[in-house]
């Protein structure tokens, strides 16, 4: 396949690795914190963390959006489907996540409520224009890659003067994930990270000017990694070289699908039909400000919240999780008293697990037969 | 026996008098079940069917159900499918499948022509297998109370004496071998499937496996485990070995076989090849001392064409079943729990 | 976040769609994010949508740039990587 194979050879996988080695400071310690699911996906399908030396540790940073999901709006996405009879329409991610009273989407659609698995919003669309006598809400997650689709549904629905669709929005942003990450501790110096590798497709839509001042802000190096494993690598070669040489800027390794303004398109659209809630409560990091979107009050119709009332309850999480660390980069899943014991991918108890992107979801099913460097 | 008015095969649907017990159902069995199967044990139309067996070796069972849904499908439908199924389970205990039985729940309003295309189909299979329908059953439920057609098959065979195929049989050092591209089946569903639908060639791999069997059996009586990677996929099945083994397993992703549009497909779905469902391969592990002869037999079958040495057993007290990424490096290859279901992030 | 392939548009549809391309699978997908399209360009898709455009030129110098990192690297086996 064109594009993708040819970032997946093995050989300049080697090559790089080599040189990644020979460049590492012997002794010094390189902490890369990636804010993808996509990446923490292609470290462990492809076995990175095997071909690079033991002074670069890969950090997995709150960048699966189905893992920061609280349980309290889980809860809701279940009311809806099971107390009101709506059409729920999810992306297949959120199906198993539990939520209260053992409660999941897949539970709920087994005992008959009608929850559908749907691709891509457009499908969510299709069931409203088919079935004009029932009501169909689409559960609305993830990054700024996937909003401006959702943007682009919600006004289609309004152009074609829909009644019977409306959308739970769930969506989050990064570049305040990533600063919340940096105000967790008293000063940001003290953040055990020294590189960020910056997410590839939300890139694509908000361009890497973006992140030009956090980088400034805290001074620490970000580049921007395209989604195969050589673009991976290539960016924490360059994060390597960036912090050898005391630099704290904004790099583009992934520049055949991401620009400095990035999707003036895509952004305009999202921003004429969403607009910031003041703050959000993201599961493992608390009420986070200004991280993500609610729906304008122009398309007030749509918007499932203002619809049914919907009212959030907070749920916290167990008392002996610990993905609030782990998502700072400050422990590893090993160091989690439940982690492969009471908390696993069948039963997930906190963000971390929740979603086979999550850090401790990654490292339970491929890493935990290896021995733990450092 | 003549029936008052024939079968509206065209426009017919089942009712729940074909599901009785009376002359409806004896004529909806006559018209489309005996027509089709055609045998003497079927033909004499008893509650069950006395059947000659081989003398030697022993008597291998096994039995499927099929809820497939569409139940027709690019390369196959659910007919073919219940009988490939069936005589794949009794051909993985190294096994010659000699007889069948397929028994219908019927959903009442199901179209009649969509039976008959089912029951035609199955016919075919049975009848390019060498293997006869023997005997059945047929009920009808109340409509919403049956997805269309759920078949039940269930398989005799026997298995000679010297050959002894179980899933706790496989050793350190045993190679592992796969008989062909995998994903074909599940990309083939998939792809028909309410909101993705996508266009592919790609068609189903269903097939009967048994004289493959046989090949590998006569080539190599050493032969030390087989199953078929339905449901859950390769990685299905080698979980299962390890774990009735108790040992690991090690594969080499640059040596498993995948057709270019099923890891397209993967790839925009988000789904990992070595869980996604066949119908026509075959998993075996044998001795190292054996493993080119056996590669050798099934590339010489038909539906063995593309068959690779894939990995090999190893000594592992977890049951772990690692694989080495093309890329190079080391990943597990773990046992999900449900279904693996496509992903956006 | 989040799986998104290139894929190449092969025909361009009614109602801001395009039919795209990879590997042999071909899928309906929406174009209303992304000006200018063209049958050939190759699109970044996600969850039915592109959400931009991959540069040809951009990728065939990243791949230029990771097969000379293979040089510098191993400079005795210089085709190795290539």
């Amino acid at each position: 396949m064109k594009y993708i194979d040819e970032f997946r050879d093995g050989g300049l996988a080697r090559a790089l690795a080599k040189t990644i080695a020979a460049e590492v400071v012997p002794g010094r310690s390189y902490r890369l914190m990636e804010f993808c699911g996509g990446h923490t996906h292609a470290i462990s399908r492809y076995g990175l963390q095997d071909l690079l030396p033991a002074e670069v540790r890969l950090i997995h940073g709150p960048g699966c959006p189905v893992c920061v999901l609280p349980i309290g709006r889980i809860d809701s996405a279940i009311d809806l489907a099971v107390g009101r009879g709506v059409i729920l329409c999810t992306y297949a991610d959120t199906m198993r996540v539990p939520a209260s009273a053992g409660m999941s989407l897949f539970k709920a659609k087994a005992g008959g409520a009608d929850v559908r698995m749907v691709y891509s919003c457009d499908d969510a669309l299709a069931l409203a224009i088919e079935h004009p006598d029932r009501e169909v809400v689409f559960f609305a997650i993830g990054f700024e890659t996937t909003t401006p689709p959702t943007a682009a549904v919600i006004r289609r629905a309004a152009a074609l003067g829909l009644k019977n669709f409306s959308v739970f929005c769930n969506h989050v942003l990064t570049p305040a994930a990533m600063v919340h990450i940096m105000e967790s501790e008293a000063a940001p110096e003290a953040v055990a990270i020294d590189g960020f590798i910056g997410p590839a497709h939300v890139s694509t839509v908000i361009g890497y000017g973006a992140y030009e001042g956090f980088a400034e802000c805290y001074d620490r190096p970000v580049v921007i990694a395209g989604f195969e494993p050589l673009d991976v690598m290539q960016s924490i070669l360059m994060l390597v070289r960036q912090i050898n040489e005391g630099r704290a800027e904004v790099e583009n390794q992934f520049t055949r699908a991401v620009s400095r303004a990035g999707n003036l398109k895509a952004q305009q659209l999202v921003a004429e039909v969403f607009e910031l809630r003041s703050s959000f409560d993201w599961r493992g990091l608390g009420e986070v400000e200004f991280s993500a979107l609610k729906i304008r009050p122009g398309f007030a119709v749509f918007d499932a919240e203002t619809r049914y009332g919907i009212a959030y309850r907070k749920v916290p999480d167990h008392k002996a999780c610990e993905c609030a660390a782990i998502l700072r980069g400050h422990k590893r899943p090993a160091d989690c008293k439940v982690f492969g014991t009471v908390c696993t991918p069948d039963h997930p108890i906190g963000a971390c697990m929740v979603s086979s992107e999550g850090a401790c979801a990654a490292h339970y099913t491929y890493g935990r037969f290896r021995v733990e460097q450092n | 026996m003549s029936y008052s008015r024939p079968l509206d095969m065209k426009n017919g649907r089942v009712d729940l008098t074909h599901g009785s017990g009376g002359r409806a159902m004896a004529q909806l069995i006559h018209d489309v079940f005996l027509r089709h199967f055609d045998n003497p044990w079927l033909a004499a139309q008893n509650d069950g069917a006395c059947l000659p067996f081989p003398a030697g070796g022993r008597l291998v069972m096994a039995t499927d159900s099929h809820v497939v849904s569409p139940l027709f499908f690019p390369g196959g439908d659910i007919g073919c499918l219940s009988v490939h199924g069936t005589l794949n389970d009794v051909a993985m205990n190294g096994a010659r499948p000699l007889y069948l039985a397929a028994s219908f729940i019927l959903e009442e309003g199901f179209p009649l022509a969509d039976l008959a295309r089912i029951v035609e189909s199955m016919a075919r299979a049975a009848k390019a297998a060498g293997v006869p329908i023997v005997t059945g059953d047929t009920k009808v439920v109340e409509e919403g109370k049956g997805d269309g057609v759920f078949i039940t098959t269930t398989g005799v065979g026997v298995v000679a004496d010297g050959i002894d195929v179980s899933g706790d049989r496989a050793r350190p050092g045993d190679c592992i071998l796969l008989s062909g591209h995998l994903g074909d089946h599940g990309v083939a569903i998939m792809s028909l499937r309410e909101g993705l639908s996508f266009e592919t060639t790609i068609e189903s791999d269903s097939a009967a496996l048994h004289t493959l069997v046989a090949a590998m059996t006569d080539a190599v009586p050493t032969l030390r485990c087989l199953r078929d990677p339905t449901r859950g996929g390769l990685a299905a099945v080698l979980n299962e070995f390890a774990s009735q083994s108790g040992v690991g397993m090690l594969i080499r992703e640059r040596d498993i076989p995948v057709r270019e549009p099923v890891l397209a497909a993967c790839e925009l779905l988000g789904l990992d090849p070595l869980y996604v469902a066949n119908e026509g391969k075959l998993v075996a592990i044998c001795p190292p001392e054996d493993a080119a002869r056996l590669l050798a037999a099934m590339r010489a079958h038909p539906l063995g064409q593309d068959a690779a040495i894939i990995g090999e057993v190893v000594e592992d007290d977890h049951g772990f079943v690692q694989m080495e990424t093309a890329f190079g490096g080391r990943r597990m290859v773990d046992w999900i729990n449900g279904e693996q279901l496509p992903r956006i992030c | 976040m989040c799986l998104a392939i290139p894929a190449r548009v092969v025909e361009l549809l009614d109602g801001e769609m395009a039919r795209i391309e990879l590997g042999g699978v071909k899928k309906a997908i929406s174009i209303a994010l992304v000006d200018d399209v063209a049958v050939g360009d190759y699109l970044i898709v996600h969850v039915g949508y592109a959400i931009g455009k991959l540069d040809p030129a951009e990728a065939a110098e990243t791949l230029a740039l990771l097969g000379a990192m293979g040089r510098d690297a191993d400079p005795a086996n210089p085709q190795a990587y290539l």
